[in-house]
């Protein structure tokens, strides 16, 4: 805690400065017109102030001039607002390439986070400085929300879908992770930290976590137990179903015609509801695995199934399709005109 | 010179609309459009009591870090119906309800609204909802926060959300009825030489409130009927288990409820249009920009819902299109307040309650309208989405705002309502307690935001300590400052001083008959030759004590 008392919150991402410059930005255009109009009704309260009761003074005819004068201006000072949030925003939400991934899932009233290197923890993150993570989130039970004020980001962590954010932490330190999304009896309790080290201590503490398998040596070995293997073949070369090798990022034909590009919320999705989007040329058979593997067992398959990327098995650098695609979806879930999860 | 009050009246008679009948009966089955706006004057009172205490409660439990005051779940339900009473019980119907059933009638020389029956009904509709509202608060309360958010409110919360929602969506028929209502009543039953660029702008106000009411209330009684049917059928619609969709909840609830913003808001600027320019006996400046920029913000308040979505899986191009939209519909606002402004240069400003609540308002709702630019601004909503900010932001609105020309419209026509004064020291002196306390209360808590202090929170970090002491402080000075008019509202019935028909000395129709006014507000039906606050006649440059239209008036 600090000693003085605060009014901006830590700045710990390479964007707080950002967010932080057109809230000052906002604020002096507020205080500005905050101060020009009670400004002026006290100069005016005071200079015409009603002086004898009875009198009456003159009519005033309205202006259009002045009408334009004061619709065009305040319009293209939001105008400015509007485009500098949104190209904030869009830059927020461009996924990065190379980042580390981190799984994040969401309960009443706790936070369960895995590292692609296996790591778990509980109402905890550890990242290095410097390097870009890339949250992949989804929800058991409620929508809650992953809220990082020192990095100025946050986004819905909702049920039945993937979202995505993603930060660069500047600075080390230990800052507030909250739960923004009222979820119930102990949302207030929902809270955990980030915890932003060096890098060499990042390494350190990596190798200290040990313990737990990686997400896709885990997805691996539920992949064959699943009996996934009995369709999509041994290591994801195909058989009665699509291979699922190099599917990830990529673009697959559907049926029912037209693309849909293979990212984290299609691959939840085909293992999830597989009939909602038949991949051309295959049919209905995939059963559902709806009730049978739980939202941590599913962000372990996803994690396998990118990770055949033909190469080996550590996770490859990822590259989202909507790097590819002109269309930063911010969430995971494939855009318009099909929803995903349905 | 001669007073502005000594035009003629109608012979003062003893009988008025509140002592032409009497008994329960002749209030319960009444049909005066007067009668039953004191009938919701009294109900909305008794909810805003509910809803205030529920505030103290609130503030109460902030003031320490650690959630010592009530236990979590208590919390939870005390902000929720906080914010369930405040919204659909008090403040969407405050001014429509009370000062809007009162006086778009004689505000545009009519004897009652189109169909008084139906008026009635609403009441009895408007009841009905609060009395199974009620009813669940008792039974053991509603955890969902005012904004229902699925999955959690149909699968998750362990309270009585089915009852609410029942209160909620019989509650939205009153609403509907009153739109209607008013709408039917502004095109039909305008006096002859009423027209429609005659009325006064709380007239168009309230049109433009009626268009919303009847086309956005329908929404959210759809939406609360389909998270009732999930809850209760187990029917998958908003829960992804069941294969549902819990962010199509958000979209429909707020196609509704951006708009219900307006709904609260919007009588609130008719309002104001009113005091500014009768105390400062100045016709508004841009009569025709402040009248259709309520139109305009009706339109396109429908376009903006997305921007409660901003953080939630939306696609970035959808974000893109709503902010551009809630900069766009922000203008129509500004144009409001910089009319008001300009309509006092020149003018003759008196000092009187109902000008100060005014004043404050401007002050007010251009803080609370500007800091809505931070959240229509996607990079910086993103991090104020969910933060004290949004709360500080549409307090300002919404208490700053509304609840301010509420408080003013009530000082102002209190002795139309009444026939009785209230006393103007205390009322000055409440505007000011009310103004600086509802400030201190909220001010901070943009501060509180944008550090991070998350909303709905019943414990925090202790860093946030300094702004929730500083705003519990200034709740405790909002609440007394509130007590100030309810006593002397109450005391003024019986022992204010006999208010005259005119005691503002102005030229409205409601002003053109005895206060309180006759069953049928006016003697004669009035003949309209003068514009809404024609002080002097237009061409005239100099003052004189009398009105133009006076000697045309049929009486
Ligand atoms: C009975 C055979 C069968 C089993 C068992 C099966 N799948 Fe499939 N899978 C299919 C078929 C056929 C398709 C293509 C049609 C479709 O989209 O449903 C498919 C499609 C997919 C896709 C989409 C691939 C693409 O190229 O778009 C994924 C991902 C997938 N399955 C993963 C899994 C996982 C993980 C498991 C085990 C938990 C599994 N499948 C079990 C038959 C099967
Ligand atoms: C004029 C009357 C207005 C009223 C009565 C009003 C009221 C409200 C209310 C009640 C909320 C919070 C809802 C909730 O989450 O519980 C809110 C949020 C919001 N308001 Fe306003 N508002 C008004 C004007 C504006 C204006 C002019 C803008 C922008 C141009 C704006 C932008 C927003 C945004 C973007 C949010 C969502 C913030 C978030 O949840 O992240 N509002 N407003
Ligand atoms: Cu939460
Ligand atoms: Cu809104």
């Amino acid at each position: 805690m600090q000693s003085w008392i605060p009014i901006v919150p830590e700045s710990a991402s390479s964007f707080s400065w950002k967010v932080d410059a057109l809230y000052f930005y906002l604020s002096g255009v507020t205080l500005f017109f905050t101060l020009l109009i009670s400004g002026t009704l006290i100069f005016f309260v005071i200079r015409y102030r009603r002086r004898t009761p009875y009198e009456i003074p003159r009519p005033v005819a309205g202006s259009h001039k002045l009408e334009t004068v004061w619709t065009v201006i305040p319009f293209v000072i939001a105008m400015t607002m509007f485009v500098w949030g949104a190209s904030v925003f869009f830059d927020q939400y461009k996924p990065p390439q190379n980042a580390i991934e981190v799984y994040v899932v969401g309960k009443q009233w706790m936070w369960k986070l895995q590292h692609a290197t296996g790591q778990r923890e509980i109402n905890e993150l550890h990242v290095p400085v410097g390097r870009k993570v890339r949250l992949i989130m989804t929800s058991e039970d409620v929508i809650h929300d992953f809220f990082v004020p020192a990095f100025r980001t946050k986004a819905d962590v909702v049920p039945g879908r993937y979202t995505t954010m993603w930060f660069e932490a500047t600075k080390p330190g230990t800052y507030h992770l909250f739960c923004a999304e009222y979820c119930g009896m102990n949302h207030s309790g929902m809270i955990g930290s980030v915890i932003v080290m060096e890098p060499r201590d990042f390494d350190n503490w990596l190798s200290g976590n040990v313990g737990s398998m990686t997400p896709a040596t885990a997805g691996q070995q539920l992949y064959q137990t699943l009996g996934c293997a009995s369709c999509h073949g041994g290591s994801g070369e195909g058989g009665r179903g699509p291979a699922l090798t190099g599917t990830f990022g990529t673009q697959i034909s559907l049926a029912s015609g037209g693309t849909v590009t293979a990212d984290e919320g299609y691959l939840r999705e085909s293992i999830i509801n597989p009939q909602a989007k038949l991949v051309a040329g295959f049919g209905p058979i995939m059963p559902t695995f709806q009730g049978q593997v739980s939202e941590d067992q599913l962000m372990q398959l996803v994690a396998y199934i990118k990770s055949l990327h033909g190469a080996g098995t550590t996770t490859p650098a990822p590259t989202p399709s909507a790097a590819a695609s002109p269309s930063p979806a911010r969430a995971v879930a494939s855009p318009a005109p099909a929803p995903s999860i349905r | 010179m001669k007073p502005i009050e000594s035009f003629e009246l109608p012979s003062p008679s003893k009988v008025n609309y509140l002592n032409a009948v009497y008994g329960l009966k002749s209030w319960l089955l009444t049909k005066d459009h007067k009668r039953i706006a004191l009938l919701y004057l009294g109900s909305i009172t008794f909810f805003f009591f509910i809803g205030g205490i529920y505030a103290l409660m609130i503030r109460l439990e902030l003031l320490t870090p650690s959630g010592d005051f009530l236990e979590s779940t208590t919390y939870n339900k005390v902000f929720t119906q906080h914010g369930i009473i405040m919204i659909f019980f008090f403040l969407i119907p405050s001014i429509p309800a009370t000062l809007g059933n009162f006086l778009i009638p004689m505000m545009i020389g009519a004897k009652d609204l189109a169909f008084p029956r139906i008026n009635l009904l609403s009441w009895y509709v408007y009841l009905a909802g609060g009395i199974i509202t009620i009813y669940a608060l008792l039974a053991g309360g509603v955890d969902t926060g005012w904004t229902f958010y699925t999955p959690f409110s149909t699968t998750f919360s362990n309270s009585y959300v089915v009852a609410t929602g029942l209160g909620i969506f019989i509650n939205g028929f009153s609403s509907i009825l009153t739109g209607l209502n008013f709408i039917v009543t502004i095109h039909t039953m305008r006096a002859p030489g009423m027209t429609w660029f005659r009325m006064p702008l709380f007239c168009w106000s309230h049109y433009a409130t009626s268009l919303i009411m009847i086309l956005g209330t329908p929404v959210i009684a759809i939406t609360v009927l389909l998270l009732a049917f999930e809850r209760v059928s187990g029917v998958g619609i908003f829960n992804p288990k069941l294969g549902g969709d819990p962010v199509l909840f958000q979209h429909m609830f707020w196609f509704y409820s951006h708009p219900a913003v307006y709904i609260m808001v919007l009588p609130g600027m008719g309002v104001i249009s009113e005091l500014i320019a009768n105390f400062s006996r100045k016709n508004i400046f841009g009569y025709s920009f402040v009248a259709f920029s309520s139109i305009a913000i009706a339109v396109f308040g429908f376009l903006v819902w997305g921007h409660h979505m901003f953080v939630t899986p939306q696609s970035v191009y959808a974000g893109m299109i709503f902010s551009f939209l809630s900069f766009a519909v922000a203008i129509p606002s500004a144009i409001k307040v910089f009319n008001w402004t300009a309509t006092l240069y020149k003018s003759s400003i008196s000092y009187d309650t109902p000008m100060l609540y005014a004043l404050g308002f401007i002050g007010l709702f251009t803080i609370g309208g500007m800091t809505g630019l931070f959240l229509a601004s996607l990079a910086t909503d993103v991090h104020l989405s969910d933060t004290y900010f949004v709360v500080a932001h549409f307090h300002y609105i919404m208490v700053g705002g509304a609840l301010m020309a509420y408080l003013g419209g009530l000082h102002y026509w209190w002795p139309k309502m009444t026939g009785r004064m209230y006393p103007e020291g205390w009322g000055r002196f409440g505007a000011l307690v009310v103004f600086v306390g509802f400030n201190l209360t909220f001010l901070p808590q943009f501060i509180a935001g944008y550090i991070g202090m998350p909303r709905r929170y019943h414990a925090y970090p202790p860093e946030f300590q300094v702004y929730n002491v500083l705003s519990t402080a200034g709740a405790s000075i909002l609440g007394f400052g509130m007590l100030i008019p309810a006593v002397y509202f109450v005391w003024s019935m019986r022992y204010g001083k006999h208010a005259e028909a005119n005691p503002w000395h102005l030229p409205g129709l409601e002003w053109r008959t005895q206060s309180p006014p006759p069953t049928e507000n006016f003697e004669q039906t009035p003949i309209v030759t003068w514009d809404a606050y024609e002080f002097a006649p237009p061409e005239e440059t100099e003052v004189v004590g009398k009105f133009h239209g006076e000697v045309e008036r049929a009486s």
